[in-house]
């Protein structure tokens, strides 16, 4: 249960074409997560999914039957929105209990699964209040809360996790994360914060203007990235991309370096520079560096607290084994 | 209106317009109450220059004792109650109508509200002489195309038509505020109850009703004091005979027709105890919907 093929699928709205045809499969159990800049699609792709927009063309078949024009009820998915979507006038258990009372089950068997549900999440004491009366990674836990009672074939996740506060989006990303480990059923999550793909994706699927770019585990994506698009999106801070005679050096039109693969040293190395912006984190330190023959600033990570303050002379050494090279097209040279 | 400076600044502001409104309020109100005590016949010389004779509760007990007073009272209850029930269910429909993107939006939403604009007195005199007069209007001669005896409403369904005209008038206002309540509900939810398998009616039941029930509260409760006062559509069409005559307008008639300002005064403080009865009763019902 759970196996998700997209045929083809083609989305205009009017003459803008947000989807061209597109190919992706996901399989039973995994966790697939669909990261991009803004305004890529990643919504659009999932309500396709979902069954809340029409596809313009190709075929969305769900558990090998065709569910192209399968109305969003009977898909057997069950979807939490980006702004959890609650009920405002009925009680958390209400709203968890109301897709099981529109599916006409029997009153003790939604009694049980809305304790059961209630458990798992933590919202057992709060069943009685109403959404308004709860805090956003309770009104977020209620929203799942409300998926999972369908026992759906998949979960269609949408941002779930943009409108919390740093410390609970960790809270609340591991809370996700050991959910799909207990339920083992086909997530689908929607993103635009690469640490929340990277850490909880079993595929990242990474698109750009509707296309997808590459789909991989996050560790293919971060040591093979397809294309300029994919190293410049995937990994924090950005991997340094240089042009230029440099990039030359290494036999391609562009070469790609993360800043955690780059010795940094005061002595001497590879790239002269001088330090301009030092950020510490306690437990790294990244420098950007003014580097001759290279326009923009080069990001290098330090391990701990290192002594260089600004304007400081620095050295680089690339490491040569994790350096990617891309040619004009931007497509990753072997 | 968090510190103490900014409260004090916040009651001196509102102060004109409390003492205006009280003005505005209490004038009057104790204006009937004294007239109402009173014996005040100006066409048998009575006037408040010679001084007025003390009556006691005189006018009161005549008020009510009168055949005409509780027959209008129900009048009042069921046009007002009719003209709600109109308003509120076809308010709602039309809303959902109107929210839906239509070809030619921004005219169907005006000629939706244009009843509101016509004076009730005009509206009134279109309705007698132009839809509902039984052998000129068109409602006779669509009757007669389809082989109908033509209805003479205004004497024979006289409450009906009223209660059809005032509703045609506040149709606008209780749609206009449904439709701003439902372009307000966020479109997630419909999706979300969608996806959870709710129909179409569900969808309506469960979600959209209850969003809008602080909107059709509001609806009520201002239609309903702008109904316990209609007058000029009595006026204009049946002048209060055939079972219309609502308590506004029997006591225009007893002020009017039969020059008695204390006994029209005691029916206005009827009519005030009247409303206040209906307003706690609407509150009790609907009110706490709004206290959410
Ligand atoms: N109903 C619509 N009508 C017309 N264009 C739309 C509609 N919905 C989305 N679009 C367009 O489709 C494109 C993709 O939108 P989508 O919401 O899928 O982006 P997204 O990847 O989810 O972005 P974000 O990360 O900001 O949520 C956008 O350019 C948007 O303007
Ligand atoms: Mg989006």
């Amino acid at each position: 249960m759970g196996h998700i093929i997209l045929e083809n699928v083609k989305k205009r709205f009017g003459e803008v074409t947000v989807i061209p045809p597109l190919d992706l499969e996901i399989n039973d159990g995994e966790f697939v997560v669909f990261v991009g800049p803004s305004g890529c699609g990643k919504s659009t792709l999932l309500r396709l999914i979902a069954g809340l927009e029409d596809v313009t063309g190709g075929r969305i078949i769900i558990d090998g039957k065709d569910a192209t024009s399968v109305p969003p009820a009977r898909r057997g998915l069950a979807m939490v929105f980006q702004s959890y979507a609650l009920y405002p006038h009925m009680s958390v258990r209400k709203n968890i209990a109301f897709p099981l009372r529109m599916a006409r089950l029997e009153r003790a068997e939604i009694d049980r699964r809305v304790k059961a549900a209630a458990e798992v999440l933590n919202l057992t004491d709060y069943l009685d209040r109403r959404p308004g009366q709860l805090s956003g990674g309770q009104r977020q836990r209620v929203a799942i809360g409300r998926a999972i009672v369908r026992e759906p074939a998949a979960f269609l996740f949408d941002e779930p996790l943009s409108n919390l506060d740093a410390a609970l989006r960790v809270g609340m990303r591991l809370e996700i994360s050991e959910l799909h480990k207990r339920l083992e059923t086909t997530m689908i999550y929607v993103t635009h914060d690469q640490v929340e793909a990277m850490t909880m994706a079993d595929k990242i699927v990474v698109l750009r203007a509707g296309n997808i770019e590459q789909v991989g585990s996050p560790l293919e994506l971060y040591r093979n990235p397809r294309n300029l698009f994919v190293a410049g999106f995937i990994g924090s801070p950005k991997m340094n991309l240089i042009n230029g005679s440099i990039a030359a050096q290494h036999g391609a039109e562009t070469i790609g370096i993360r800043p955690e693969h780059i010795f940094a040293s005061s002595e001497g190395g590879e790239w002269h520079g001088k330090v301009s912006v030092s950020e510490h984190l306690g437990s790294d330190t990244f420098f950007h560096v003014t580097c001759d023959g290279i326009p923009e600033p080069v990001t290098v990570r330090v391990g701990g607290e290192v002594d260089l303050h600004y304007g400081d002379d620095i050295w680089l050494t690339p490491d040569p084994n994790h350096l990617h090279r891309f040619d004009t097209q931007g497509l990753r040279v072997a | 209106m968090a510190t103490q400076h900014s409260r004090s600044a916040a009651r001196l502001m509102l102060a004109p317009a409390v003492v205006l409104l009280l003005g505005w309020m209490l004038v009057p109100l104790t204006l009937t109450l004294y007239l109402s005590f009173k014996k005040y016949l100006p066409l048998r010389g009575d006037s408040l220059q010679n001084g007025l004779e003390w009556v006691g509760f005189e006018n009161y007990a005549r008020f009510i004792s009168s055949s005409a007073f509780w027959p209008s009272v129900q009048a009042t209850l069921i046009i007002v109650g009719g003209v709600l029930l109109i308003t509120v269910v076809l308010g709602v429909l039309l809303a959902i109508l109107l929210d839906q993107p239509i070809w030619g939006q921004g005219i169907v939403r005006l000629f939706v509200i244009a009843p509101f604009f016509v004076m009730p007195t005009v509206s009134a005199l279109v309705w007698k002489n132009m839809l509902m007069d039984p052998i000129n209007g068109i409602f006779a001669h669509l009757w007669r195309f389809f082989g109908a005896t033509p209805v003479s409403w205004l004497s024979d369904a006289s409450v009906q038509s009223i209660i059809l005209i005032v509703s045609w008038q506040w149709l606008p206002f209780a749609t206009l505020i449904l439709l701003t309540a439902i372009q307000s509900l966020d479109s997630e939810q419909l999706e979300a109850a969608e996806m959870d398998g709710a129909s179409p009616l569900a969808r309506f039941f469960y979600i959209v009703l209850p969003h809008l029930s602080r909107a059709i509260t509001i609806v009520i409760l201002i239609q309903t004091i702008f109904l316990l006062s209609i007058f000029a559509e009595i006026f204009v069409t049946t002048g209060g005979s055939f079972g219309t005559r609502t308590l506004t307008y029997l006591i225009f008639q007893r002020v009017v027709d039969s020059q008695n300002i204390g006994l029209g005064s005691a029916g206005g403080v009827y009519a005030i105890i009247l409303a206040n009865i209906v307003a706690i009763f609407l509150m009790r019902i609907v009110g706490k919907n709004l206290d959410r």
